[in-house]
């Protein structure tokens, strides 16, 4: 909707999306800046927290006073291993969805759907239960195949919308020219799913990573992810703003930046589809 | 084109996800519904037996239980007003031209990114701390005293929190939205005398509805699950001012023992989020229509 309008109020509507997106942005850049304090500056003023020296004191603390690595490594394992597998499972139903739709291929989306309105709350006492009686409890392949079926849902339903998208004439037209089946899906349909593989790749990482309902059920020290290994801040060391703050920074630093290269197909992912 | 051989091969391609899904969907749920009616405590695992009612009557009686159904529902209708008048106003501004919008983006964008167990900490123990905080350090720069959020109103605390991670999700969907406008449609209207008003009220307000409908269909799945937040600052306290339906449910089966009850609470979680759903499966699958 770019249309002509004054310099004066283009400059107006700058300094107030500017305003504001600021502030949003705020508590992130307060936490970096905290971050980069001694203990004893970080609870000061917000004048003091400013003016005074930078260290990277806490980030040295976080690193040698607890398995830091160990978190990470755990959150990586567990996004990336979900994700995986749930691509693995999804692709070949989203594809035959796409490409052989039948009478109830819509029925069987929107069942798949609504699996995802069962609130973890429901099936908490079971679920735990049973990762108990299995020793899975506190274990990342636990942990992975349940956020797995989490998140498959939202797979097969971006990768159906992605796939969807891929125009059937094509197979026809490399039909034609005498492409065999395996032609067809080595080199016409594969190079053009590869970039809504890719996108379903990235938000389902996100949205693995930040999952905080089983990862802090499920898990306490081995498997923890860096969800886990946040809340265990809660108290008392919470009150070590420096060393929250590194921590925090190193949790969500590398999924900011994987965020913000996949904000297009969040909103796709995200609404089913919906809106585009 | 489809024969009846690649009906079966299509088939065969499905079935993993469904099977999977099926069985992810069913065997907890009939365990939940079993154990709720089970005599069922995680310290003496050999006192068991048939309970009947008795889980869900225990459940609904206690103290806690009203306060918490009472506190689930202002949660998210409380994030769900935030977020979709927020998010409307939002995308209207960045939907202006404005210098930069790109970086403008990103920043409203970014708390979406920031982990649930961080968010809650740092609004926690940066910001609403009323000694050492960023709040505090203003109002006592201004000669006020000092609030203590979580303590004083800590389901309201707990709404910015979860609303300033979801605000970004609503501004971005409605975002998107707005930039699919047809422009010539807001040409014409102008051409035609339309105010900016009535512009809005009768072009861009039915346009939106459809992103609406979606924001708060997502919302509302994960809203009804929000635990992490209330985990890492109140739990659920003080005393049941911000506890809700899961951090109940968590409290009574793992912190309690008490798995039959844990159970029960899961299941009468489960209807409700049934009671919403069905409102809004049907919202959704008549958007997707068109």
């Amino acid at each position: 909707m770019a249309r002509a309008v004054t310099p004066t109020r283009r400059n107006l509507t700058t300094a107030a999306a500017w305003l504001v997106g600021f502030l949003i942005f705020f508590p992130i850049l307060w936490i970096v800046i905290l971050s980069f304090k001694t203990e004893g500056d970080a609870i000061g003023t917000p004048w003091h927290v400013l003016t005074s020296g930078w260290t990277t004191e806490a980030y040295a603390t976080v690193q040698s006073r607890s398995d830091y690595f160990l978190h990470f490594g755990n959150s990586v394992f567990i996004s990336v291993g979900s994700t995986v597998l749930g691509l693995i499972i999804a692709i070949p139903a989203a594809w035959a969805m796409a490409f052989v739709p039948g009478k109830r291929t819509k029925d069987v989306l929107m069942w798949m759907l609504s699996t995802k309105m069962m609130p973890a709350a429901g099936v908490l006492v079971p679920i735990y239960l049973m990762f108990k009686n299995a020793g899975l409890l506190d274990s990342r392949v636990g942990l992975t195949v349940v956020l797995m079926l989490i998140d498959l849902p939202i797979i097969v339903w971006m990768l159906y919308t992605y796939f969807k998208e891929i125009p059937g004439e094509i197979l026809e037209a490399s039909r034609m020219d005498g492409a065999t089946l395996r032609d067809e899906i080595l080199y016409v349909l594969t190079p053009m799913a590869i970039p809504g593989i890719a996108s379903t790749l990235l938000l389902n990482i996100i949205l693995a990573w930040n999952e905080a309902f089983w990862t802090l059920q499920l898990t306490t020290v081995d498997a923890a992810p860096l969800t886990q290994f946040i809340a265990s801040y809660s108290s008392p060391e919470g009150l070590f703003y420096a060393k929250l703050s590194a921590a925090s920074t190193m949790a969500i630093a590398p999924i900011l930046i994987l965020g913000w290269f996949s904000q297009k197909q969040l909103v796709r992912g995200l609404t089913f589809g919906a809106v585009k | 084109m489809a024969t009846q051989h690649s009906r079966a091969a299509a088939r065969l391609m499905i079935s993993p996800a469904v099977v999977l899904l099926l069985l992810w969907m069913i065997v907890p749920l009939a365990m939940s519904i079993w154990f709720s009616f089970q005599q069922y405590n995680l310290l003496y695992p050999d006192n068991t037996g048939f309970a009947g009612w008795e889980n869900y009557s225990y459940f609904a009686t206690d103290l806690r239980f009203w306060p918490a159904i009472r506190n689930t529902l202002v949660l998210v209708l409380g994030v769900l007003a935030i977020t979709t008048v927020g998010g409307t106003l939002l995308a209207l501004l960045l939907d202006q031209p404005i210098w930069g919008q790109g970086i403008v983006r990103l920043l409203v964008l970014a708390p979406f990114f920031v982990m649930p167990t961080v968010s809650a900490l740092v609004w926690k123990n940066m910001f609403m701390n009323p000694v050492n905080g960023l709040f505090g350090h203003l109002a006592h720069a201004l000669g006020l005293p000092a609030f203590d959020f979580l303590g004083q109103a800590p389901l309201f605390s707990i709404i910015v929190i979860v609303a300033w991670q979801w605000l970004p999700f609503a501004t971005l969907i409605l975002l998107t939205a707005l930039q699919s406008l047809d422009s010539e449609q807001i040409e014409a209207s102008e051409m035609d005398g339309a105010s900016a008003l009535s512009r809005f009220i009768y072009i861009v307000v039915p346009h939106l509805t459809r992103a609406l409908t979606v924001v708060i269909l997502i919302q509302t799945i994960f809203l009804l699950s929000v635990y992490a937040e209330i985990l890492v600052t109140t739990n659920g306290g003080p005393g049941t001012a911000s506890m809700n339906l899961p951090f109940l449910v968590y409290l009574a089966s793992l912190k309690e023992f008490d798995a039959g009850m844990g159970a029960a609470g899961g299941v009468i979680a489960i209807i409700l989020a049934n009671i919403v759903a069905i409102f809004l499966m049907r919202a959704i699958g008549k958007n997707l229509e068109a």
